[in-house]
Protein backbone atom coordinates (compact mmCIF):
# COMPACT_ATOMS: atom_id res chain seq x y z
CA UNK A 1 0.00 0.00 0.00
CA UNK A 2 2.79 2.59 0.86
CA UNK A 3 4.70 1.66 -2.03
CA UNK A 4 1.35 1.77 -4.30
CA UNK A 5 1.57 5.47 -2.99
CA UNK A 6 5.23 5.96 -3.50
CA UNK A 7 4.43 5.57 -6.95
CA UNK A 8 1.63 7.64 -7.62
CA UNK A 9 3.05 10.19 -5.79
CA UNK A 10 6.48 9.56 -8.20
CA UNK A 11 4.33 9.83 -11.44
CA UNK A 12 2.41 12.73 -9.97
CA UNK A 13 5.47 14.74 -8.96
CA UNK A 14 6.95 14.02 -12.67
CA UNK A 15 3.67 15.24 -14.41
CA UNK A 16 3.85 18.33 -12.62
CA UNK A 17 7.48 19.33 -12.53
CA UNK A 18 6.75 18.63 -16.44
CA UNK A 19 4.40 21.19 -16.15
CA UNK A 20 5.96 23.77 -14.45
CA UNK A 21 9.08 23.92 -17.01
CA UNK A 22 6.60 24.69 -19.84
CA UNK A 23 5.53 28.44 -18.32
CA UNK A 24 3.94 29.18 -21.80
CA UNK A 25 1.44 26.28 -21.12
CA UNK A 26 0.58 27.01 -17.91
CA UNK A 27 0.02 30.21 -19.44
CA UNK A 28 -2.67 28.61 -22.22
CA UNK A 29 -4.01 26.36 -19.47
CA UNK A 30 -5.16 29.10 -17.14
CA UNK A 31 -5.50 32.25 -19.66
CA UNK A 32 -8.15 30.18 -22.09
CA UNK A 33 -10.68 29.77 -19.29
CA UNK A 34 -10.76 33.42 -18.86
CA UNK A 35 -10.93 33.79 -22.45
CA UNK A 36 -13.96 31.82 -22.55
CA UNK A 37 -15.48 33.85 -19.61
CA UNK A 38 -15.11 37.58 -20.25
CA UNK A 39 -15.86 36.90 -24.18
CA UNK A 40 -19.25 34.74 -23.58
CA UNK A 41 -20.05 36.98 -20.97
CA UNK A 42 -19.71 40.37 -23.15
CA UNK A 43 -21.51 38.74 -26.02
CA UNK A 44 -24.15 36.94 -24.36
CA UNK A 45 -24.34 39.57 -21.73
CA UNK A 46 -28.33 40.24 -22.13
CA UNK A 47 -29.35 36.57 -22.35
CA UNK A 48 -30.17 37.00 -18.73
CA UNK A 49 -33.06 39.38 -19.38
CA UNK A 50 -34.79 36.56 -21.13
CA UNK A 51 -37.82 34.95 -18.55
CA UNK A 52 -36.36 31.96 -17.95
CA UNK A 53 -33.15 32.96 -16.14
CA UNK A 54 -33.71 34.22 -12.53
CA UNK A 55 -32.62 37.44 -12.61
CA UNK A 56 -28.67 38.05 -11.73
CA UNK A 57 -26.02 38.75 -13.94
CA UNK A 58 -24.21 36.43 -16.94
CA UNK A 59 -21.11 36.29 -15.43
CA UNK A 60 -22.54 34.83 -12.50
CA UNK A 61 -24.65 32.36 -14.87
CA UNK A 62 -21.72 31.30 -16.88
CA UNK A 63 -18.91 31.14 -14.47
CA UNK A 64 -20.05 27.34 -13.49
CA UNK A 65 -20.30 26.62 -16.63
CA UNK A 66 -16.81 27.68 -17.96
CA UNK A 67 -15.08 26.37 -14.62
CA UNK A 68 -16.54 22.58 -15.33
CA UNK A 69 -15.76 23.21 -19.54
CA UNK A 70 -12.37 24.01 -18.36
CA UNK A 71 -12.11 21.24 -16.24
CA UNK A 72 -13.21 19.08 -19.52
CA UNK A 73 -10.37 20.49 -21.28
CA UNK A 74 -7.88 19.60 -18.57
CA UNK A 75 -9.02 16.11 -18.53
CA UNK A 76 -9.48 15.47 -22.30
CA UNK A 77 -6.00 16.58 -23.39
CA UNK A 78 -4.49 14.72 -20.82
CA UNK A 79 -3.86 11.28 -22.86
CA UNK A 80 -1.19 13.53 -25.01
CA UNK A 81 1.40 13.25 -21.89
CA UNK A 82 0.62 9.20 -22.36
CA UNK A 83 0.99 9.35 -26.42
CA UNK A 84 4.68 11.05 -25.50
CA UNK A 85 5.25 8.67 -23.07
CA UNK A 86 5.02 5.68 -25.63
CA UNK A 87 6.50 7.22 -28.50
CA UNK A 88 9.71 8.01 -25.83
CA UNK A 89 9.74 4.33 -24.85
CA UNK A 90 9.37 6.06 -21.11
CA UNK A 91 5.73 3.75 -21.21
CA UNK A 92 7.54 0.54 -21.77
CA UNK A 93 9.94 1.94 -19.01
CA UNK A 94 7.37 2.20 -16.67
CA UNK A 95 5.92 -1.26 -17.37
CA UNK A 96 8.92 -3.52 -17.09
CA UNK A 97 9.19 -2.18 -13.42
CA UNK A 98 7.57 -3.96 -10.35
CA UNK A 99 5.43 -0.99 -10.13
CA UNK A 100 1.60 -0.74 -9.54
CA UNK A 101 -0.05 -0.52 -12.98
CA UNK A 102 -2.95 1.42 -11.02
CA UNK A 103 -0.51 4.28 -10.37
CA UNK A 104 -0.63 5.53 -13.26
CA UNK A 105 -4.06 5.93 -13.52
CA UNK A 106 -4.04 7.46 -9.98
CA UNK A 107 -1.30 9.96 -10.81
CA UNK A 108 -3.46 10.88 -13.84
CA UNK A 109 -5.75 11.58 -11.24
CA UNK A 110 -4.08 13.73 -8.67
CA UNK A 111 -2.09 16.08 -11.60
CA UNK A 112 -5.96 16.37 -12.79
CA UNK A 113 -6.65 17.22 -9.72
CA UNK A 114 -4.19 19.92 -8.88
CA UNK A 115 -4.53 21.97 -12.68
CA UNK A 116 -8.25 22.20 -12.34
CA UNK A 117 -7.96 23.64 -8.66
CA UNK A 118 -5.28 26.32 -9.79
CA UNK A 119 -7.41 26.91 -12.98
CA UNK A 120 -10.37 26.68 -10.72
CA UNK A 121 -9.09 29.13 -8.62
CA UNK A 122 -8.50 31.70 -11.35
CA UNK A 123 -11.53 31.44 -12.81
CA UNK A 124 -13.52 32.17 -9.60
CA UNK A 125 -11.45 35.19 -8.79
CA UNK A 126 -11.76 36.86 -12.12
CA UNK A 127 -15.30 36.48 -11.92
CA UNK A 128 -15.35 38.16 -8.61
CA UNK A 129 -13.42 40.90 -10.03
CA UNK A 130 -15.96 41.03 -12.46
CA UNK A 131 -18.98 41.60 -10.26
CA UNK A 132 -20.18 37.54 -9.45
CA UNK A 133 -20.24 36.37 -5.74
CA UNK A 134 -20.24 32.27 -4.64
CA UNK A 135 -20.27 30.87 -1.42
CA UNK A 136 -17.55 29.14 0.11
CA UNK A 137 -19.96 26.25 0.07
CA UNK A 138 -20.96 26.76 -3.58
CA UNK A 139 -16.86 27.01 -4.59
CA UNK A 140 -16.23 24.02 -2.53
CA UNK A 141 -19.17 22.14 -4.57
CA UNK A 142 -17.79 23.48 -8.32
CA UNK A 143 -14.15 22.53 -7.56
CA UNK A 144 -15.46 18.71 -6.19
CA UNK A 145 -17.59 18.52 -9.54
CA UNK A 146 -15.08 19.73 -12.05
CA UNK A 147 -12.39 17.51 -10.08
CA UNK A 148 -14.75 14.88 -10.09
CA UNK A 149 -15.59 15.57 -14.02
CA UNK A 150 -12.50 16.01 -15.17
CA UNK A 151 -10.75 12.75 -13.56
CA UNK A 152 -13.06 10.76 -15.40
CA UNK A 153 -12.25 12.48 -19.00
CA UNK A 154 -8.65 12.22 -18.11
CA UNK A 155 -8.78 8.52 -17.60
CA UNK A 156 -10.48 8.18 -20.33
CA UNK A 157 -8.21 10.40 -23.05
CA UNK A 158 -5.92 7.88 -21.54
CA UNK A 159 -7.46 4.52 -22.52
CA UNK A 160 -8.17 6.08 -26.06
CA UNK A 161 -4.12 7.42 -26.12
CA UNK A 162 -3.02 4.03 -25.05
CA UNK A 163 -5.31 2.13 -28.11
CA UNK A 164 -4.74 4.96 -30.56
CA UNK A 165 -1.67 5.50 -30.20
CA UNK A 166 -1.68 8.89 -32.18
CA UNK A 167 -1.75 12.18 -31.93
CA UNK A 168 -4.69 13.43 -34.62
CA UNK A 169 -6.99 10.52 -32.90
CA UNK A 170 -6.90 12.20 -29.73
CA UNK A 171 -6.99 15.44 -30.78
CA UNK A 172 -9.55 15.15 -33.34
CA UNK A 173 -11.72 12.79 -30.49
CA UNK A 174 -11.41 16.13 -27.84
CA UNK A 175 -12.26 18.22 -30.46
CA UNK A 176 -15.36 16.57 -31.71
CA UNK A 177 -16.38 15.73 -27.83
CA UNK A 178 -15.77 18.59 -26.03
CA UNK A 179 -17.68 21.92 -27.13
CA UNK A 180 -20.76 19.59 -28.48
CA UNK A 181 -20.76 18.13 -25.15
CA UNK A 182 -20.29 21.86 -23.03
CA UNK A 183 -23.49 23.15 -25.46
CA UNK A 184 -25.63 19.91 -24.80
CA UNK A 185 -26.30 21.18 -21.15
CA UNK A 186 -26.76 24.24 -19.26
CA UNK A 187 -23.10 25.52 -19.21
CA UNK A 188 -24.10 28.78 -20.98
CA UNK A 189 -27.65 28.81 -21.22
CA UNK A 190 -30.41 28.27 -18.37
CA UNK A 191 -31.98 24.39 -18.36
CA UNK A 192 -35.89 25.76 -19.16
CA UNK A 193 -34.17 28.06 -22.36
CA UNK A 194 -33.27 24.77 -23.67
CA UNK A 195 -34.37 23.23 -26.61
CA UNK A 196 -36.66 20.20 -25.60
CA UNK A 197 -34.09 17.80 -27.39
CA UNK A 198 -30.87 19.46 -25.90
CA UNK A 199 -32.52 19.57 -22.28
CA UNK A 200 -33.45 15.24 -23.11
CA UNK A 201 -29.52 14.61 -24.01
CA UNK A 202 -28.38 17.09 -20.99
CA UNK A 203 -30.05 14.86 -18.49
CA UNK A 204 -27.50 11.44 -19.52
CA UNK A 205 -24.67 14.19 -20.29
CA UNK A 206 -22.26 14.06 -17.38
CA UNK A 207 -21.14 17.49 -18.26
CA UNK A 208 -24.59 18.06 -16.87
CA UNK A 209 -24.53 16.82 -13.83
CA UNK A 210 -21.51 18.50 -12.94
CA UNK A 211 -22.63 21.89 -14.08
CA UNK A 212 -25.99 21.81 -12.61
CA UNK A 213 -24.22 20.78 -9.07
CA UNK A 214 -22.05 23.37 -9.30
CA UNK A 215 -24.61 25.96 -10.10
CA UNK A 216 -27.15 24.96 -7.03
CA UNK A 217 -23.96 24.57 -4.81
CA UNK A 218 -24.55 25.48 -1.23
CA UNK A 219 -28.51 25.94 -1.99
CA UNK A 220 -29.51 22.22 -2.09
CA UNK A 221 -26.41 19.57 -0.41
CA UNK A 222 -28.94 16.96 -1.87
CA UNK A 223 -28.43 17.59 -5.41
CA UNK A 224 -24.45 18.17 -5.22
CA UNK A 225 -24.29 14.93 -3.60
CA UNK A 226 -26.14 13.17 -6.36
CA UNK A 227 -24.29 14.21 -9.04
CA UNK A 228 -21.26 13.98 -7.27
CA UNK A 229 -21.98 10.61 -6.47
CA UNK A 230 -22.78 9.64 -10.54
CA UNK A 231 -19.35 11.52 -11.33
CA UNK A 232 -17.69 9.56 -9.13
CA UNK A 233 -19.53 6.54 -10.73
CA UNK A 234 -18.06 7.79 -13.98
CA UNK A 235 -14.62 8.02 -12.53
CA UNK A 236 -14.02 4.65 -11.41
CA UNK A 237 -15.95 3.29 -15.11
CA UNK A 238 -13.25 5.30 -16.90
CA UNK A 239 -10.32 4.35 -14.99
CA UNK A 240 -11.04 1.10 -15.03
CA UNK A 241 -11.21 1.38 -18.76
CA UNK A 242 -7.90 2.44 -18.83
CA UNK A 243 -6.49 0.20 -16.92
CA UNK A 244 -8.10 -2.38 -19.47
CA UNK A 245 -6.26 0.12 -22.18
CA UNK A 246 -3.02 -0.63 -20.97
CA UNK A 247 -3.26 -4.39 -20.97
CA UNK A 248 -4.08 -3.69 -24.78
CA UNK A 249 -1.42 -1.74 -25.14
CA UNK A 250 0.71 -4.38 -23.93
CA UNK A 251 -0.58 -6.79 -25.74
CA UNK A 252 -0.02 -4.74 -29.00
CA UNK A 253 3.80 -3.79 -28.62
CA UNK B 1 22.22 -19.90 -8.01
CA UNK B 2 20.78 -21.67 -10.99
CA UNK B 3 23.19 -21.93 -14.23
CA UNK B 4 20.78 -20.76 -16.75
CA UNK B 5 19.67 -17.09 -15.91
CA UNK B 6 17.61 -17.17 -19.60
CA UNK B 7 15.47 -19.90 -20.57
CA UNK B 8 13.83 -19.34 -23.60
CA UNK B 9 11.50 -22.67 -25.04
CA UNK B 10 9.37 -21.96 -28.40
CA UNK B 11 8.52 -18.71 -28.16
CA UNK B 12 5.82 -17.63 -31.28
CA UNK B 13 4.41 -14.21 -31.18
CA UNK B 14 1.82 -12.94 -33.84
CA UNK B 15 1.23 -9.33 -34.10
CA UNK B 16 -1.96 -8.07 -35.80
CA UNK B 17 -2.21 -8.49 -40.02
CA UNK B 18 -0.50 -11.73 -39.20
CA UNK B 19 2.57 -10.58 -39.07
CA UNK B 20 4.79 -13.30 -37.53
CA UNK B 21 7.48 -11.85 -35.54
CA UNK B 22 9.05 -15.28 -33.75
CA UNK B 23 8.45 -18.52 -35.20
CA UNK B 24 9.86 -20.76 -31.80
CA UNK B 25 13.08 -18.63 -30.67
CA UNK B 26 14.57 -20.52 -27.68
CA UNK B 27 17.79 -20.57 -26.39
CA UNK B 28 19.55 -20.56 -22.74
CA UNK B 29 21.75 -17.87 -20.97
CA UNK B 30 24.74 -19.12 -18.79
CA UNK B 31 24.56 -16.88 -15.35
CA UNK B 32 26.98 -14.12 -15.30
CA UNK B 33 28.20 -14.04 -19.24
CA UNK B 34 26.79 -11.64 -22.01
CA UNK B 35 25.26 -12.87 -24.74
CA UNK B 36 23.85 -11.53 -28.17
CA UNK B 37 21.02 -12.11 -30.29
CA UNK B 38 22.53 -11.12 -33.43
CA UNK B 39 20.28 -10.20 -36.63
CA UNK B 40 19.35 -7.62 -39.05
CA UNK B 41 16.43 -5.28 -38.28
CA UNK B 42 12.72 -7.20 -38.46
CA UNK B 43 14.48 -10.38 -37.39
CA UNK B 44 12.83 -10.45 -33.94
CA UNK B 45 15.34 -9.77 -31.69
CA UNK B 46 13.49 -6.91 -29.96
CA UNK B 47 9.94 -9.04 -29.98
CA UNK B 48 12.21 -11.66 -28.10
CA UNK B 49 13.48 -9.04 -25.66
CA UNK B 50 10.14 -7.82 -25.24
CA UNK B 51 8.55 -11.40 -24.25
CA UNK B 52 11.39 -12.02 -22.00
CA UNK B 53 11.12 -8.51 -19.75
CA UNK B 54 7.58 -8.99 -19.24
CA UNK B 55 6.12 -5.88 -21.90
CA UNK B 56 4.68 -8.43 -23.53
CA UNK B 57 2.94 -11.67 -23.38
CA UNK B 58 3.80 -14.36 -26.43
CA UNK B 59 1.26 -16.35 -28.54
CA UNK B 60 3.06 -19.69 -27.09
CA UNK B 61 6.00 -21.14 -25.77
CA UNK B 62 7.34 -20.20 -22.36
CA UNK B 63 10.45 -18.28 -20.44
CA UNK B 64 12.20 -18.12 -16.97
CA UNK B 65 14.34 -15.31 -16.25
CA UNK B 66 16.43 -15.37 -13.19
CA UNK B 67 14.53 -18.20 -12.03
CA UNK B 68 10.87 -16.88 -12.35
CA UNK B 69 8.32 -17.28 -15.08
CA UNK B 70 8.09 -14.75 -16.84
CA UNK B 71 3.89 -14.97 -17.58
CA UNK B 72 3.24 -16.07 -14.35
CA UNK B 73 5.55 -15.01 -12.36
CA UNK B 74 5.95 -11.49 -14.50
CA UNK B 75 6.41 -9.18 -11.12
CA UNK B 76 9.52 -11.09 -10.05
CA UNK B 77 10.86 -11.11 -13.03
CA UNK B 78 9.92 -7.53 -13.14
CA UNK B 79 12.17 -7.00 -9.43
CA UNK B 80 15.04 -8.65 -10.91
CA UNK B 81 15.58 -7.58 -14.56
CA UNK B 82 17.23 -3.98 -15.95
CA UNK B 83 16.04 -3.07 -18.92
CA UNK B 84 17.46 -0.67 -21.57
CA UNK B 85 15.27 -0.28 -24.81
CA UNK B 86 16.43 0.11 -28.26
CA UNK B 87 15.20 3.78 -27.88
CA UNK B 88 16.24 6.23 -25.57
CA UNK B 89 13.63 5.94 -22.50
CA UNK B 90 14.68 8.93 -20.34
CA UNK B 91 12.59 11.79 -19.80
CA UNK B 92 14.19 15.25 -21.64
CA UNK B 93 12.32 17.38 -19.81
CA UNK B 94 13.67 16.02 -16.48
CA UNK B 95 17.15 16.22 -15.18
CA UNK B 96 19.83 13.26 -15.05
CA UNK B 97 18.84 12.59 -10.93
CA UNK B 98 15.27 13.01 -11.33
CA UNK B 99 15.07 10.42 -14.25
CA UNK B 100 17.40 8.10 -11.73
CA UNK B 101 14.92 9.19 -8.71
CA UNK B 102 11.64 8.27 -10.70
CA UNK B 103 13.05 5.43 -11.21
CA UNK B 104 14.11 4.47 -7.98
CA UNK B 105 10.88 5.52 -6.47
CA UNK B 106 9.24 2.57 -8.92
CA UNK B 107 11.64 -0.06 -7.85
CA UNK B 108 10.59 0.92 -4.08
CA UNK B 109 14.08 1.06 -3.36
CA UNK B 110 14.75 3.00 0.35
CA UNK B 111 15.14 6.45 0.11
CA UNK B 112 18.35 6.84 1.92
CA UNK B 113 20.32 3.90 -0.16
CA UNK B 114 18.70 5.61 -3.26
CA UNK B 115 20.33 8.42 -2.81
CA UNK B 116 23.72 7.11 -2.80
CA UNK B 117 23.12 4.53 -5.57
CA UNK B 118 22.19 7.79 -7.84
CA UNK B 119 25.43 9.18 -6.56
CA UNK B 120 27.68 6.08 -7.43
CA UNK B 121 25.58 5.40 -10.68
CA UNK B 122 26.27 9.37 -12.02
CA UNK B 123 30.02 8.73 -10.68
CA UNK B 124 30.33 5.85 -12.38
CA UNK B 125 29.01 6.91 -16.09
CA UNK B 126 30.45 10.28 -15.51
CA UNK B 127 27.76 12.20 -15.29
CA UNK B 128 28.03 14.04 -12.13
CA UNK B 129 28.76 17.44 -13.42
CA UNK B 130 25.50 17.22 -15.68
CA UNK B 131 23.08 15.49 -13.04
CA UNK B 132 20.86 18.61 -12.83
CA UNK B 133 21.10 19.95 -16.02
CA UNK B 134 17.66 18.62 -18.18
CA UNK B 135 18.31 16.22 -20.56
CA UNK B 136 17.07 17.67 -23.26
CA UNK B 137 20.58 19.17 -23.56
CA UNK B 138 22.64 15.80 -23.26
CA UNK B 139 24.55 14.47 -26.11
CA UNK B 140 23.33 10.88 -27.89
CA UNK B 141 25.87 9.43 -25.94
CA UNK B 142 25.16 11.15 -22.75
CA UNK B 143 21.47 10.01 -22.96
CA UNK B 144 22.71 6.76 -23.56
CA UNK B 145 24.88 6.52 -20.55
CA UNK B 146 21.78 7.49 -18.33
CA UNK B 147 19.59 5.18 -20.13
CA UNK B 148 21.96 2.57 -18.92
CA UNK B 149 22.37 3.68 -15.30
CA UNK B 150 18.66 3.82 -15.15
CA UNK B 151 18.53 0.40 -15.91
CA UNK B 152 20.79 -0.23 -13.13
CA UNK B 153 19.51 1.35 -10.62
CA UNK B 154 17.67 -1.35 -9.17
CA UNK B 155 20.94 -4.19 -9.56
CA UNK B 156 19.76 -6.23 -11.69
CA UNK B 157 20.84 -9.70 -11.84
CA UNK B 158 20.19 -9.52 -15.46
CA UNK B 159 20.66 -6.40 -17.89
CA UNK B 160 18.53 -6.17 -21.47
CA UNK B 161 20.37 -4.30 -23.52
CA UNK B 162 18.66 -3.65 -26.95
CA UNK B 163 20.90 -2.48 -29.48
CA UNK B 164 22.47 -0.49 -26.71
CA UNK B 165 25.20 1.00 -29.48
CA UNK B 166 23.55 1.95 -32.31
CA UNK B 167 23.50 5.60 -33.12
CA UNK B 168 26.24 6.04 -31.46
CA UNK B 169 29.52 7.33 -32.68
CA UNK B 170 32.94 5.44 -32.13
CA UNK B 171 34.20 6.83 -29.26
CA UNK B 172 30.71 6.58 -27.76
CA UNK B 173 30.45 3.16 -28.22
CA UNK B 174 33.68 1.77 -27.55
CA UNK B 175 33.12 3.21 -23.72
CA UNK B 176 29.86 1.33 -23.95
CA UNK B 177 31.41 -1.95 -25.15
CA UNK B 178 33.62 -1.54 -21.79
CA UNK B 179 31.15 -1.08 -19.49
CA UNK B 180 29.29 -3.94 -20.46
CA UNK B 181 32.18 -5.72 -19.99
CA UNK B 182 32.70 -4.72 -16.98
CA UNK B 183 28.75 -5.15 -15.75
CA UNK B 184 29.55 -9.21 -16.36
CA UNK B 185 33.12 -9.68 -15.14
CA UNK B 186 33.15 -7.34 -12.05
CA UNK B 187 29.23 -7.43 -11.05
CA UNK B 188 28.29 -10.99 -12.44
CA UNK B 189 25.49 -9.27 -14.09
CA UNK B 190 24.20 -11.63 -16.95
CA UNK B 191 23.55 -9.41 -19.95
CA UNK B 192 21.85 -10.06 -23.26
CA UNK B 193 22.46 -7.84 -25.36
CA UNK B 194 20.81 -7.27 -29.24
CA UNK B 195 23.07 -5.82 -32.50
CA UNK B 196 23.25 -5.63 -35.96
CA UNK B 197 26.80 -5.27 -35.30
CA UNK B 198 29.10 -8.18 -35.82
CA UNK B 199 32.48 -6.83 -34.26
CA UNK B 200 30.23 -5.73 -31.62
CA UNK B 201 28.73 -10.10 -30.39
CA UNK B 202 32.31 -11.09 -31.73
CA UNK B 203 34.24 -8.85 -28.75
CA UNK B 204 31.27 -9.33 -26.09
CA UNK B 205 29.45 -12.39 -26.25
CA UNK B 206 30.56 -15.69 -24.71
CA UNK B 207 27.79 -17.13 -26.75
CA UNK B 208 25.56 -15.38 -29.18
CA UNK B 209 22.27 -16.81 -31.82
CA UNK B 210 21.67 -15.80 -34.79
CA UNK B 211 18.07 -14.64 -35.89
CA UNK B 212 16.87 -14.41 -38.93
CA UNK B 213 13.09 -13.98 -39.82
CA UNK B 214 11.54 -15.24 -36.41
CA UNK B 215 13.91 -18.48 -35.79
CA UNK B 216 17.39 -18.68 -34.43
CA UNK B 217 18.89 -20.15 -37.65
CA UNK B 218 22.50 -21.04 -35.38
CA UNK B 219 23.80 -20.54 -31.62
CA UNK B 220 27.63 -20.76 -30.13
CA UNK B 221 30.46 -19.12 -29.00
CA UNK B 222 31.77 -17.04 -31.30
CA UNK B 223 35.21 -19.36 -31.89
CA UNK B 224 33.08 -22.16 -31.84
CA UNK B 225 30.63 -20.98 -34.86
CA UNK B 226 33.51 -19.61 -37.35
CA UNK B 227 35.29 -22.87 -36.76
CA UNK B 228 31.98 -24.76 -38.33
CA UNK B 229 33.27 -22.98 -41.20
CA UNK B 230 36.39 -24.91 -42.73
CA UNK B 231 38.94 -23.35 -44.83
CA UNK B 232 38.63 -19.41 -45.91
CA UNK B 233 36.50 -16.84 -47.12
CA UNK B 234 37.18 -15.72 -50.67
CA UNK B 235 35.83 -12.86 -51.83
CA UNK B 236 35.69 -11.68 -55.45
CA UNK B 237 34.64 -8.30 -56.80
CA UNK B 238 33.68 -8.59 -60.34
CA UNK B 239 33.70 -5.76 -63.13
CA UNK B 240 30.34 -4.55 -64.09
CA UNK B 241 27.99 -3.50 -61.62
CA UNK B 242 25.55 -6.14 -60.31
CA UNK B 243 24.71 -7.16 -63.90
CA UNK B 244 25.94 -10.89 -63.24
CA UNK B 245 24.09 -13.99 -63.57
CA UNK B 246 24.35 -17.70 -62.00
CA UNK B 247 27.06 -18.49 -64.86
CA UNK B 248 29.41 -17.10 -62.66
CA UNK B 249 28.55 -19.33 -59.89
CA UNK B 250 28.52 -22.51 -62.54
CA UNK B 251 31.84 -21.22 -63.24
CA UNK B 252 33.35 -21.10 -60.02
CA UNK B 253 31.36 -24.46 -58.30
CA UNK B 254 33.75 -26.34 -61.03
CA UNK B 255 37.32 -25.54 -59.16
CA UNK B 256 38.18 -28.41 -57.03
CA UNK B 257 38.31 -27.18 -53.26
CA UNK B 258 36.11 -24.05 -53.84
CA UNK B 259 32.24 -24.81 -51.93
CA UNK B 260 28.98 -22.09 -51.28
CA UNK B 261 29.65 -19.55 -53.64
CA UNK B 262 27.43 -16.94 -53.08
CA UNK B 263 26.38 -13.72 -55.63
CA UNK B 264 25.53 -10.71 -54.47
CA UNK B 265 25.78 -8.09 -56.67
CA UNK B 266 28.90 -7.94 -58.02
CA UNK B 267 30.40 -9.57 -55.09
CA UNK B 268 31.37 -12.91 -55.26
CA UNK B 269 31.81 -15.19 -51.76
CA UNK B 270 33.09 -18.75 -51.41
CA UNK B 271 34.85 -20.84 -48.93
CA UNK B 272 37.89 -22.52 -49.88
CA UNK B 273 39.84 -25.36 -48.01
CA UNK B 274 43.31 -22.94 -48.83
CA UNK B 275 42.22 -19.62 -49.94
CA UNK B 276 45.57 -18.42 -51.62
CA UNK B 277 45.95 -21.47 -53.31
CA UNK B 278 42.29 -21.00 -55.03
CA UNK B 279 42.56 -17.89 -56.45
CA UNK B 280 44.53 -18.27 -59.00
CA UNK B 281 42.52 -21.43 -60.13
CA UNK B 282 39.59 -19.26 -59.30
CA UNK B 283 40.83 -16.66 -61.55
CA UNK B 284 41.34 -18.66 -64.68
CA UNK B 285 38.11 -19.82 -64.34
CA UNK B 286 36.35 -16.91 -64.45
CA UNK B 287 38.30 -15.34 -67.04
CA UNK B 288 37.83 -18.57 -69.49
CA UNK B 289 33.71 -17.36 -68.68
CA UNK B 290 35.00 -14.32 -69.86
CA UNK B 291 33.64 -12.61 -66.39
CA UNK B 292 36.43 -9.76 -65.52
CA UNK B 293 37.55 -9.54 -62.29
CA UNK B 294 38.69 -5.82 -60.08
CA UNK B 295 39.90 -7.70 -57.00
CA UNK B 296 39.90 -10.56 -55.21
CA UNK B 297 40.57 -11.02 -51.22
CA UNK B 298 41.42 -14.15 -48.94
CA UNK B 299 40.67 -14.19 -45.10
CA UNK B 300 39.65 -15.82 -42.09
CA UNK B 301 36.80 -16.46 -41.92
CA UNK B 302 34.01 -14.05 -39.29
CA UNK B 303 30.98 -13.70 -37.60
CA UNK B 304 29.78 -12.27 -41.35
CA UNK B 305 30.70 -15.17 -42.80
CA UNK B 306 28.82 -17.67 -40.16
CA UNK B 307 25.65 -15.32 -40.59
CA UNK B 308 26.02 -15.88 -44.25
CA UNK B 309 25.89 -19.66 -44.11
CA UNK B 310 23.21 -19.93 -41.57
CA UNK B 311 20.93 -17.09 -42.98
CA UNK B 312 22.27 -17.61 -46.36
CA UNK B 313 22.43 -13.86 -47.17
CA UNK B 314 24.94 -11.80 -45.81
CA UNK B 315 24.23 -9.04 -42.67
CA UNK B 316 24.25 -5.85 -44.94
CA UNK B 317 21.85 -7.79 -47.61
CA UNK B 318 19.38 -8.51 -44.86
CA UNK B 319 19.31 -4.85 -43.43
CA UNK B 320 18.77 -3.86 -46.98
CA UNK B 321 15.86 -6.55 -47.54
CA UNK B 322 14.07 -5.80 -44.14
CA UNK B 323 14.40 -1.66 -44.72
CA UNK B 324 12.88 -2.21 -48.42
CA UNK B 325 10.06 -4.38 -47.00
Amino acid sequence: MTLAIRHTVALTRRQLLNLWRQPWFVAITVVQPLIWLLLFGQLFKRVVELPGFHGGSYIQFLTPGVLIMSALFAGGWHGMGYIEAMDRGIMDRFLVTPAWRGALVAAGFLYGAVVIVVQSLVIVAVAFAAGASFSAGQVLAMFVLAILLGGGVAALSDALALVARQEETLIGAVQFVILPATFLSSGMMASDLLPGWIGDVARFNPVNWAVVGARVGSADWTIVGERAAWLAALLLVCAWLATRALRVYQRSV
Amino acid sequence: MESSAIVAEGLVKTYPKDVRALEGVGFAVETGTVFALLGPNGAGKSTTVKILTTLTLPDSGRAVVAGHEVVAQADRVRSAIGVVGQKHSVDPDATGRENLRLQGDLYGIPLRELRGRIEALLERFDLTADADRLVRGYSGGMQRKLDVAIGLVNKPRVLFLDEPTTGLDPEARAEMWVEIERLAREEEVTVLLTTHYLEEADRLAKELAIVDRGRIVAAGTPEALKSELRGDTLAVELDGGGSHDSSVLAAVAAVAGVREPVLEGSVLRARAEEGARAVPAVLAALEEAGIAVAAATVSRPSLDDVYMRHAGRSLRAAEQEETQS
